[in-house]
């Protein structure tokens, strides 16, 4: 699809790579929060487990379906917090968050992957699915887990 | 009121499909990779012809103002044109009389102005409404409310894994309790199209109403509301041609004037003193407020746009698009088509999986194609469920789709495919 350069910019290789093989998707965990997100009007669903040890996240896990870009964005966020402390791992969010407002990757240790997604900025429709597993790791985070939603009701 | 016998005739058009693609000035755009616009989501929303647009401008432009309060010409004026309106969509439905038409915003607000002005009067606890599993959201939500507020009982026609209706199970459903059935004509996810005839024949034999959900059929197909021997019939203009907002509630004259009012207001009333008011007569009843005349007559517009094709040719057109669909998808490398698989028992819908890709991908990638199809849960989340898919990718076809158009989604899916080259 070379004469299509906008859609490059959204689906770079490295994200097509964690959509064909998926990081930390259905660990074998035993998890101390969770939490479950989902886009109902897409049909994307994330599970995100994460196994916290003073304050550190050991191990986690993730599962679902959806469209490529928010399952591959769930396993980019996995590895990233991996052996991150719940604060940095939340201040990944903040940074994610921002550059999907932004559409400026930032400036992290360990983010050059998750850049990858920066193009999704441009796509509207797209945002919410790339966001869905980030949002659900911060509700895993946040005491009591639960369930949330990246949609806006709009159809 | 107009009458339907002083409607000027509409002359018939040959169905000549580059003089109707002019009339469409948007299928010349470019999206935004720069490929021409292929327009396959008229399931979600139709385009407009010059036609429709050109009506709601002459009639802001020449006519407008408020109805049936001035005695001054431009009030005359719109109110004649808002009447002939409601004139015109009464004969395109074979409806006898105008004032069985109500105007609407919606498909959705007729559906919900029957639960609300005939079936919370009329239904007590354990009555029962029936309806399908391939129903849009919009006939399911409002008897779940009702069915909560009222304790009447909601039950379900199922779907048969080839996206038809379990007709054996209809004799067991629709029982002597059963005081409306309301159904789809065709399902905006599958395309299923609904054998009306045999829920009407057993709704009729234990004395329950039919409210058909025709937004997908009255845009598509010939609908005769007295052949169809029907109570109520509901549908949107936004998918056949007029704009959004204005939308047909279609009843038998004797169950809407024993209904109550939908909204108070103005335009509804015969008298309001301090202590109390009575209601005006049919439709008026029904239509409290300013009413929204200028899309309510460009609606008028579509439908002799419509009339003048001929809706058993618009029904021969689409027919064909879709078997010519039903047969180019079929040989694209990894898609599975969900529903019927003749075009003689479906709609202008193909829903379809291409596996490894979710839909959304396939949308996406499409789109820099130029080609505009639906992806996701349509609204008929039942219906995926019964299929145990999240969402699909939808084609759907109109007027002015083309082979060629058929043959860019095809092409465009054999693309996905190569460029995300995923084994499940």
């Amino acid at each position: 699809m070379a004469e299509s350069g906008l859609l490059e910019d959204l689906y770079r290789e490295i994200i097509l790579d964690h959509y064909r093989q998926p990081r930390n998707r259905n660990a074998t965990i035993e998890p101390t929060c969770s939490a479950d997100g989902a886009n109902p009007l897409c049909g994307d669903q994330v599970r995100v487990d994460v196994a916290l040890v003073d304050g550190v996240i050991e191990a986690i896990s993730f599962s679902g379906q959806g469209c490529s870009i928010s399952q591959a964005s769930a396993s980019m966020m996995t590895e990233y917090v991996k052996g991150r402390t719940v604060a940095e791992a939340l201040q990944g969010v903040d940074a994610f968050q921002q550059m999907m407002l932004t559409g400026e990757a930032p400036d992290l240790e360990g983010f050059d992957d998750i850049a990858s997604l920066v193009g999704v900025a441009k796509f509207a429709a797209r945002v919410k699915c790339a966001s869905l597993g980030w949002k659900t790791l911060a509700q895993a985070l946040a005491e009591g887990g639960g369930t949330v939603t990246t949609d806006d009701g709009s159809r | 009121m107009t009458s339907i016998a002083g409607l000027p005739r509409v002359e018939h058009l040959p169905y000549d499909i580059a003089r109707i693609r002019r009339d469409f000035p948007i299928l010349k755009r470019e999206v935004a990779s720069g490929a021409q616009l292929v327009y396959l989501d008229n399931a979600a929303t139709s385009q407009r012809p010059v036609q429709v647009l050109a009506e709601i401008t002459r009639f802001y432009r020449d006519h407008n103002a408020n109805i049936h309060r001035g005695v001054h010409t431009l009030s005359v004026e719109a109110t004649e044109l808002y009447e002939q309106a409601r004139a015109k969509v009464a004969r395109f439905i074979g409806a006898s009389d105008p004032r069985e038409i109500i105007f609407t915003r919606n498909t959705t607000e007729a559906i919900n102005l029957v639960a609300h002005s005939w079936a919370r009067k009329f239904l007590k606890a354990g009555d029962e409404v029936v309806v399908s599993e391939i129903e849009h959201h919009s006939n399911i939500v409002p008897w779940q409310m009702l069915r909560d507020e009222r304790g009447i009982v909601l039950k379900y026609i199922p779907m048969l894994p080839d996206g038809t209706l379990d007709l054996d199970a209809v004799q067991s459903i629709i029982t002597e309790r059963t005081r409306l059935v309301a159904i789809t004509a065709m399902s905006n996810a599958l395309g299923t199209i609904v054998p009306l005839d045999v829920i009407v024949a057993r709704a009729k034999a234990v004395g329950a109403l039919v409210l058909v959900d025709g937004a997908q059929s009255v845009p598509h197909m010939p609908v005769d509301v007295q052949a169809l021997d029907v109570d109520f019939l509901a549908f949107s203009g936004h998918k056949m041609l007029a704009p959004f907002g204005i939308g047909v509630l279609w009843g038998r004259m004797a169950l809407l004037e024993s209904m109550d009012p939908f909204m108070g207001g103005g335009d509804m009333i015969l008298t309001v003193s301090m202590e109390q008011s009575t209601w005006a007569d049919v439709p008026a009843k029904f239509e409290a407020g300013t009413p929204n005349v200028g899309d309510a007559v460009a609606l008028g517009a579509a439908v002799d746009y419509l009339s003048a094709l001929g809706m058993d040719e618009v029904r021969r057109h689409e027919r064909e698009i879709t078997d010519y669909a039903l047969r180019r998808l079929a040989d694209v490398p990894g898609v599975s088509i969900f529903g019927v698989p003749d075009a003689e028992h479906r709609g202008g819908v193909v829903s379809f999986e291409l596996e490894g890709v979710h839909p959304h991908d396939i949308g996406q990638v499409l789109d820099t194609k130029g080609v505009a199809i639906r992806t996701g849960h349509h609204c008929a989340q039942p219906v995926m469920l019964a299929l145990n898919v999240p969402a699909t990718a939808r084609a759907s076809f109109y007027i002015y789709n083309t082979t060629a158009e058929v043959d860019a989604l095809a092409s465009g899916l054999e693309e996905v495919g190569r460029f995300f080259g995923v084994r499940k």
